[in-house]
């Protein structure tokens, strides 16, 4: 396997902020990578430095082997979908798919059937001679896309894309991307910090916390086997239990995390962890309940149909001895 | 706990006026825009549709009163090869200063609205508006000073030894002359700088509203500094430059206080019309000279308009 993009010790500082600290990354060839983080967590700016909108304060930046740092964005074989499109309002949705061959040089016939075929591909036939203005926000992200596309980029790199969508239209892009990216086979990179959309599409997925990596792996390594607290707190919300607590369920003397999903309320008689109802949350397809433990906060999720407690009221929790994972580190 | 009505009290007329406005929002929409209108409609348009009417009238040669009766005389008087020079003038020298602001005022707009933050940007609005402040004929003036043969730039010039470049400058036809202050060279300068202002601020707005991720989105797709400015930066700051190079180009047409202190004896459209319905009382005549740049300017609209200059509007 060839590393599409690969980062070796990559620093982006402004000031005396480290937006990117000491990055080390690799990003395999026809992959479907995500960059999954809180906003400040340097996830945008390791996108812009593979397009090459910054440059890396140190450290190496590869491109299919090749070193980028020092080369400008129009000379880099990726392409970008601008997290608000930046589509050009004085263009017709034609012209703007076709704006990557036209700066190339390719004539107008030309270019515009390439336009065409790239506005088939993401279902917009028919709509080349509207204005960006004149088409939803669905419609717009998918011209984005084409525009993107038209270049045939060995990566693309797609920031926030479905972030201005709504929830129906998000999940059916979802779906659409990840079957493109198969179809083309292009490795796509992909930045969000919506941690659902990065488990679901992403085949490996890369947590940044503070300028660093805390976590690359698959969504099943990095959603099952959390390294530290913070990925193990934002990817799904999980129960992140202190050591003191995480020796008292037979386990190390390490922080553990322990899914809400893994935990059945039971009758407090008898039960490995009892405590109150502190606050119930309904989430449609279940119940979160949060349950005092001693001083400790942890949620369990009811399925719907289960019987939910009322606040206040004592309950136990079980769970499989395999559900309790130690973490590496704090 | 004490109830409170669903329906606070009323607290005297502001209170009852906005009630109204509330149900009816047209009628404070009609009353905003209400004088403004009947200013715009009555007053401004009432005063060019009486220009109009005065430019089609004639004058009778031999006794100097004004004939109300509609003739087109008046018009084909424009069309003699002395009005026509006027006119040509005039137009020359508007093209002129509106093409050189845009280039001057380009780089100073674009910084400012791409680079400039926070207190360079007070001081970019500082620096462009303090002329402003001062009076108009004052600036006049002293570029008068500044050019004249005596001024600062000859002895500056001559300082430096290149007073051979002026010299050279000045015995160009037409536009040269004998100093500076008493060529179109210099009228020319002086417009540049009075309208300046007016060609970098709308040129500033348009710009800022330029996102910078539609730069990024141009490079990222291949487009070299240069394609990117033409095809994304250009088209979509030219609002901004038309509107800009209307105020510069209109405002030269009108004026004749800077041709009247600042260059040659040769008329410029303002002043025709100042000596026609002030000493020579052809008020005809100086009807129909101020259509013309009312004229061009449509023209000139018109064509920009077809050109797509107003596309990304």
């Amino acid at each position: 396997m060839t590393a599409a993009v690969s980062f070796h010790c990559v620093s982006r500082h402004f000031g005396s902020v480290r937006a990117v600290d000491q990055v080390n990354l690799t990003i395999e060839e026809g992959s479907f990578f995500a960059m999954l983080g809180p906003s400040g967590s340097g996830k945008t700016t390791c996108l812009r430095l593979i397009s090459g909108f910054e440059s890396p304060t140190s450290g190496e930046i590869k491109i299919f082997g090749q070193d980028v740092s020092h080369v400008p964005p129009n000379r880099r074989s990726v392409n970008t979908v601008f997290q608000d499109y930046a589509l050009f309002p004085h263009m017709n949705v034609r012209d703007n798919v076709a704006y990557g061959p036209m700066v190339a040089g390719v004539g107008k016939a030309q270019r515009h059937a390439k336009a065409e075929e790239m506005l088939a591909l993401v279902k917009l036939d028919g709509f080349g001679d509207r204005k960006p203005g004149q088409l939803s926000g669905g419609q717009r992200q998918r011209v984005a896309l084409a525009r993107a596309l038209v270049n045939e980029p060995r990566v693309l790199l797609l920031d926030e894309p479905l972030g201005a969508l709504d929830l129906k239209l998000r999940e059916a892009m979802q779906d659409e991307l990840k079957a493109l990216q198969q179809r083309l086979g292009i490795t796509f990179v992909f930045v969000t910090h919506d941690q659902g959309e990065a488990l679901s599409m992403a085949d490996h997925l890369a947590v940044f916390n503070e300028g660093k990596i805390a976590q690359i792996g698959t969504p099943a390594e990095i959603y099952d086997k959390p390294r530290t607290r913070f990925v193990a707190d934002f990817v799904g919300s999980s129960n992140v239990l202190p050591p003191e607590v995480s020796e008292r369920l037979g386990g190390g003397k390490r922080w553990s995390s322990l899914r809400p999903e893994a935990l059945r309320l039971v009758a407090p008689e008898g039960a490995r962890l009892a405590g109150t109802v502190t606050g119930l949350r309904y989430l449609g397809a279940g119940t979160r309940v949060a349950v005092d433990v001693g001083g400790t906060e942890i949620a369990a999720l009811a399925p719907s149909g289960a019987d939910i407690p009322g606040v206040g009221a004592a309950v136990g929790l079980a769970f499989d001895a395999s559900a309790l994972h130690l973490m590496e580190e704090a | 706990m004490t109830r409170v009505s669903a329906i606070l009290p009323e607290r005297g007329l502001a209170d009852r006026l906005s009630t109204l406005f509330w149900r009816r929002p047209k009628l404070l929409l009609l009353l905003l825009i209400s004088p403004p209108l009947i200013w715009l409609g009555v007053v401004y348009l009432g005063s060019l549709a009486a220009l109009l009417l005065q430019s089609f009238y004639s004058i009778d040669e031999f006794s100097g009163v004004v004939k109300e009766e509609f003739t087109l005389k008046t018009y084909g008087e424009l069309f003699r090869a002395a009005n026509m020079d006027i006119i040509i003038r005039t137009l020359l020298m508007s093209a002129a200063v509106t093409i050189t602001s845009a280039f001057v005022a380009f780089p100073i707009a674009y910084y400012a609205a791409r680079y400039a933050r926070g207190r360079w940007k007070a001081v970019f609005y500082l620096g462009i508006m303090l002329p402003l402040w001062s009076s108009y004929l004052v600036k006049v003036y002293a570029w008068k000073l500044i050019l004249a043969k005596e001024g600062i730039i000859t002895w500056a010039a001559e300082g430096i030894g290149a007073g051979f470049l002026l010299d050279t400058v000045l015995s160009l036809p037409w536009v040269g002359g004998n100093s500076l202050s008493t060529s179109f060279i210099g009228t020319w300068l002086v417009f540049v700088y009075v309208w300046m202002p007016f060609m970098i601020l709308p040129m500033q707005a348009s710009l800022e509203r330029v996102p910078l991720s539609m730069l990024e989105a141009s490079a990222d797709l291949g487009a070299s500094r240069k394609q990117t400015f033409r095809t994304v930066v250009l088209p979509l700051a030219m609002p901004g430059v038309i509107a800009g190079s209307i105020f510069t180009f209109s405002l030269t047409m009108g004026d004749y206080i800077i041709p009247q202190i600042v260059g040659t004896s040769a008329r410029f459209i303002g002043q025709a019309v100042y000596q026609f319905q002030g000493t020579a009382g052809n008020i005809p005549l100086a009807a129909a000279f101020a259509m013309v740049p009312i004229l061009i300017m449509l023209v000139y609209l018109a064509l920009a308009k077809r050109g797509g200059a107003f596309d990304a509007l």
